[in-house]
């Protein structure tokens, strides 16, 4: 290096480093799962518009196959399937991005704390152990009994247990962080400790945190499908996945299209935000997205 | 003299978006039986992809062998297919690498890894592969080798592991060895005595040696050819005497010149205030949590010493010597577990986070690592003005003062809009430099700030520290484990080992007149002392 160069700091002579967002819809899992998803909220916000009400009951034309009383047959008490597995549809997307939200919000606050203060560590890091022995669904089935089932109800039901793996995840970025020398001169420049958090360590947390968002959203929508299956989740009058496919259980034999076509919605919807987590995971991390370039 | 290895007119060219075409261009290299030839050149010179395609490990994805031939024993490598090539590494030839702990799996026997080779090359038992083995450990003279075999490699220190490498590397006694850096990674007195290994092992078998470097202090003690690249290309190569000797390249002349020298200026010892006391600063770890015992690392002891605006006090010692221990205690980066340090006569050693936060202003610190110093999501210039706006000064007039500053470190103002990795590493070490001077701080401390930098680069920031110091009649605690950096920026030395000051005082006279055994083994082992000592 001349002193030359060192009067006029050109930018590094590589190629501009393309945007995260560019990279990350040039990733195909990103894109097609992405794209799968957005049709899926779609159907999910204008189908009721154009179904009939999922729950109008019709007990002339109960048990119908896929056909002329419906596109997806009927149910037991008449009601159209198609309406309800769109309206369900509704209520996973809800509780998967709520779940996936809140667990968020509050892990990182809770991780962040316990990764930077040694005195907290210890005490929040021992509750989570706590937390994490108790087996999520039990915990969400005791919840719902002892305070009755709301949509509510059913988000924290699911969100509590989440919450320790956030902030197991978030803690361990900031112990890796806190370490960098940046963050030792933003200390030594006399920066306080909640600026040193949301300057220097928070961004830092975002990428694995939207990546462990995606598995946890996709998570949520089989916790609650499971609950509901349980006849613990989602009042039964409101139409879920979960629920139809409850209520389908007992006529598998002689009508599967009740069950079929809540599951492979299910399955088609968390496979998508799967996708795009995987494809997010390997556009976000450095050390994979050097190799995939 | 018969060729073990003749590259000639090698080319390998780089992906597309790289900063140029080739990372090596038209290249020639022989190895002779019997004969070191050492690869000098800075970072980005290429000297290290020549060395990874000659063993085929280069990342096939990046890089592709355009032109020329690599022979080995008169066979082209590069015509090879993977299976030949395979068989030819070990047994033909075989590498070392820079840092031997990551070369090295954690999680099996030293012995066992070295038996490997002869697992995979021959078809010997594994009795008679102990043996084999146990000589080759004694070979590069570890001790008790019988019981090493049975070692994992965090067990063993940086020097052993380094030698374990080379045990596993010649085991097989191959004509050609590779040497990538082998001590950039270890400390001074360890790296002598690697470099009279290799020597001594190179002497015996004959074999040739193609060894990497970025130190001419190293090219000094141990080539007998050198061979100068810059950019991918060869600027010059011939015998060590004559590119020592007589350098016709300017680029040549321009490294040689930038190795600092090991005999000290004359200095006129500081007359300022003082500016900051150590008194009898620990600090120990271990021995707290919840069930108390384990063992207790005592990493200073009893350190004392106080530094004058306008001088330079250099620490320096091997890697765990407490050298940085001391440096952070002092920025209170880590607290001492006792002693006094007083700036401008108040003792900041103990007090609580919220009292020591004006005291933070008037010491700053310049770390070791260019890349991970400054936030890579934050703007030179938001780095900047931080410091100071902590402390009230307005965004205006902080950003004014950031700009002036990058001029004085030798940037241009409109630097500050760009982010870090749009910098080189001597180029952020200046922005480091920058943010510090915003505090407008009475104390700076440069923990190893250009330990990491070429030796150009290393050059230029050196003279830059020594500048803003004059300019803003600063006090410098200069942390490094280079003795010839020391000897040219430092006014006073203080010699450190396993956490006790062994010997201070004026540099000239440490150097001229070490009293501590310690200090005089550090000086003996500076490489290449025979030729830079002027």
């Amino acid at each position: 290096m001349t002193d030359q160069d060192l009067q006029s700091p050109k930018p590094a002579a590589r190629p501009k480093d393309p945007t995260v967002l560019h990279l990350t819809l040039k990733n195909r899992s990103v894109f097609w799962g992405g794209l799968l998803l957005i049709i899926i909220v779609v159907i999910a916000a204008l189908g009721p518009f154009f179904t009939v009400d999922p729950i109008a009951l019709n007990p002339m034309n109960r048990l119908k196959p896929p056909g002329d009383a419906g596109t997806f047959g009927t149910d037991q008490l008449g009601r159209d399937v198609l309406s309800r597995v769109v309206n369900g549809a509704r209520i996973s997307l809800v509780v998967g991005i709520a779940v996936a939200v809140i667990s968020i919000v509050i892990g990182l606050f809770l991780g962040l704390i316990a990764g930077y203060i040694r005195i907290m560590d210890a005490i929040i890091m021992r509750v989570m152990d706590g937390l994490m022995s108790i087996p999520a669904i039990l915990l969400a089935i005791a919840m719902i009994s002892l305070s009755g089932a709301t949509l509510t109800t059913v988000v924290a039901a699911i969100v509590i247990p989440e919450i320790p793996r956030v902030v197991r995840l978030v803690r361990s970025v900031v112990l890796t962080v806190r370490e960098e020398p940046y963050v030792e001169a933003a200390i030594s420049a006399g920066t306080r400790v909640p600026m040193i958090m949301s300057r220097h360590v928070l961004p830092n947390c975002i990428a694995p945190l939207i990546v462990q968002a995606t598995y946890i959203c996709g998570s949520a929508m089989l916790t609650e499908a499971i609950l509901g299956f349980l006849g613990a989740g989602i009042p039964p009058e409101i139409p879920s996945w979960g629920n139809i496919m409850s209520e389908g259980r007992t006529f598998f034999q002689l009508t599967p299209w009740i069950i079929f076509f809540p599951g492979i919605c299910l399955a088609v919807t968390v496979l998508a935000v799967n996708i795009v987590g995987d494809g997010l995971r390997d556009t976000l991390d450095p050390r994979i997205a050097r190799n995939m370039r | 003299m018969t060729a073990v290895l003749e590259v000639k007119g090698l080319s390998v060219s780089l992906p597309k978006h790289a900063d140029r075409p080739f990372a090596v261009q038209n290249i020639d290299i022989t190895v002779n039986k019997g004969e070191i030839v050492c690869v000098v050149g800075e970072s980005g010179s290429g000297k290290s992809v020549t060395a990874f395609t000659v063993m085929g490990l280069h990342d096939t994805r990046a890089l592709t062998p355009t032109a020329g031939t690599i022979l080995l024993e008169g066979t082209n490598l590069l015509g090879l297919d993977i299976q030949a090539i395979r068989k030819a590494r070990g047994e033909k030839m075989s590498m070392i690498f820079q840092e031997p702990m990551t070369a090295l799996n954690p999680v099996a026997r030293v012995g066992d890894q070295i038996g490997e080779m002869l697992e995979i090359h021959t078809s010997l038992s594994s009795a008679e592969r102990k043996v084999r083995v146990i000589k080759a450990m004694d070979d590069v003279h570890l001790p008790d080798p019988e019981k090493m075999y049975r070692s994992f490699p965090h067990q063993l220190s940086g020097g052993q592991r380094q030698r374990i490498m080379i045990a596993m590397a010649l085991v097989l006694e191959p004509v050609l060895l590779i040497a990538d850096e082998p001590t950039t990674a270890l400390d001074v007195t360890t790296q002598a005595q690697i470099l009279k290994l290799v020597r001594e092992l190179q002497d015996r078998r004959g074999m040739g040696v193609l060894f990497i470097t970025h130190d001419f202090g190293v090219v000094a003690d141990i080539a007998d050819r050198v061979v100068v690249m810059q950019h991918g290309q060869i600027v010059e190569q011939g015998t060590v005497s004559e590119i020592l000797g007589n350098p016709q390249h300017h680029y040549t002349k321009m490294l040689i010149g930038a190795v600092p020298s090991m005999t000290p200026p004359a200095r006129d010892p500081a007359s300022g205030e003082v500016a900051l006391v150590a008194k009898a600063l620990d600090k120990r770890y271990g021995a707290k949590g919840l069930f108390g015992g384990g063992r207790v690392v005592h990493a200073a002891q009893e350190v004392s010493f106080d530094l004058r605006r306008r001088e330079t006090l250099g620490i320096v010692g091997e890697s765990g010597s407490g050298k940085s221990t001391v440096a952070r205690c002092i920025m209170r980066l880590i607290d001492p577990t006792s002693g006094q340090v007083l700036l401008s006569g108040d003792d900041i050693a103990r007090i609580s986070e919220g009292t020591l936060r004006p005291y933070r202003r008037d010491i700053q610190i310049v770390f070791q690592d260019p890349y991970r110093s400054l936030n890579p999501r934050r703007t030179v210039g938001q780095s900047i003005v931080e410091g100071p706006m902590n402390f009230g000064t307005s965004e205006a007039e902080a950003r004014k003062r950031a700009e002036d500053l990058m001029t004085i470190v030798g940037l241009s103002p409109d630097a500050l809009e760009r982010f870090p990795h749009q910098f080189s590493g001597g180029q952020r070490q200046r922005i480091c430099i920058a943010r510090a001077l915003a505090m407008e701080p009475r104390v700076l401390v440069a923990d190893e700030a250009v330990s990491a930098l070429d030796v150009s680069v290393q050059a230029q920031v050196l003279d830059l520290l020594d500048d803003v110091r004059n300019r803003f009649d600063l006090a410098m605690l200069f942390i490094t484990h280079d003795l010839r950096v020391a000897a040219q920026v430092c006014d006073r030395i203080m010699v450190m080992k396993q956490g006790v000051v062994v010997e201070q005082g004026p540099t000239a006279k440490v150097y001229a007149n070490p009293q501590h055994a310690y200090t005089r083994a550090l000086l003996e082992a500076a490489p290449g002392r025979q030729i830079f000592t002027t």
